[in-house]
């Protein structure tokens, strides 16, 4: 019964480690600022872009999931330049790009020094492909001679 | 298998080892290489510190070698760097000009009174709007501008005698700047 009841355990242990790693997210929305709108098209234009950048002082947090005040200060930079100046998401991208450089973009530029990034998953899975082809197509080994049989199984006897 | 493929493993293992210390220990992190090197240092303006009504721009900045050096009473790592600054103010005649960044005026202003001014002048950034002009993400940090105000170097985190004497002189020297005239 006992080998029964650890399966329904271990499922319940792993819906808490999704529901641990599902709360990272939820708590992850963090700091609220409270800026105006004239159109809710904006506003959510806003939040796409702010999710897009990565605070520069935080390392791996986007601008909306980070309290530094450096964040805080993006933040309204881009609503700046969104709302007031009316640029689009590409010149609010080159706005950022160019004072803080690639950090804060989540999606490096594809460049002759970048394109390993995005080419090395490719080429790991083709790599991955490849050796898993050559064990499938191995041949199958050669049947034991007698001798060799006769000596597994005096092999085992012994144990 | 042949004896040289067992050595596959290892060497796979070694590469991803060479990565990480690559990663990890040869760049820190926390030091963002700069976008603005060798750019011109963008144009803005600016009130000066303890002059509400003088404003300053770039053209402010131009015609000899210029340390724009960022600062805060709020960081301790510009109180480590202030006794550097007032060093090469008083041994050297590089110009020094100070943003205050993020900062309360009145504590600023009690700064540079208690602990002596090293800077020509001092721009206020109150917003950090300035800051985010010129890529600023914390204090201290500072540019090196050449006599036209292109940024030639610039530094995320205190200068000391180390990084004056290995990074920001042979700058100047580079660019024929006698700063000890």
């Amino acid at each position: 019964m006992a080998s029964q009841r650890f399966p329904r355990l271990g499922w319940i242990i792993l819906a808490g480690a999704c529901a641990l790693f599902a709360a990272n997210y939820a708590v992850a929305a963090g700091p609220v600022d409270v800026y105006e709108f004239p159109d809710p098209a904006t506003e959510a234009r806003y939040r796409a872009l702010i999710a897009e950048f990565r605070c520069p002082k935080c390392l791996n947090t986007n601008l909306p999931g980070s309290d530094a005040p450096i964040a805080k200060d993006l933040r309204r930079t881009v609503h700046r330049l969104l709302v007031s100046e009316g640029l689009d998401n590409d010149e609010i991208r080159a706005y950022l790009q160019e004072r803080y450089g690639d950090f804060v973009l989540y999606d490096p530029p594809f460049r002759p020094d970048t394109w390993i990034l995005w080419l090395a998953p490719v080429l790991l899975v083709i790599i991955g492909l490849i050796v898993l082809i050559r064990i499938v197509r191995q041949p199958a080994p050669a049947p034991l001679s007698d001798s060799d049989s006769a000596r597994l199984r005096a092999i085992l006897d012994d144990e | 298998m042949n004896r040289a493929g067992l050595f596959v493993p290892l060497a796979v293992f070694a590469l991803i080892v060479g990565f990480g210390y690559a990663g990890f220990k040869l760049n820190d992190p926390h030091v963002l290489p700069s976008a603005l090197l060798n750019k011109p240092f963008p144009d803005f303006s600016a009130p000066v510190l303890g002059a509400a009504a003088r404003v300053v721009g770039r053209e402010d900045l131009l015609g000899t070698p210029v340390l724009v050096n960022v600062w805060a009473t709020w960081c301790p790592t510009c109180k480590a760097e202030h006794h550097e600054l007032m060093r090469i103010r008083a041994n050297t005649n590089l110009r020094i000009v100070g943003v205050n960044y993020k900062d309360d005026p009145v504590k600023a202003l009690r700064w540079l009174r208690d602990y002596g001014d090293p800077y020509e002048f001092t721009l206020r950034d109150s917003d950090g709007s300035l800051g985010v002009e010129l890529g600023v993400y914390g204090a201290p940090e500072s540019f090196l501008l050449d006599a036209s105000g292109t940024i030639v170097y610039k530094h995320v985190g205190d200068i000391n005698p180390r990084v004056w004497q290995n990074e920001i002189l042979p700058i100047l020297e580079r660019f024929e700047v006698d700063v000890n005239g």
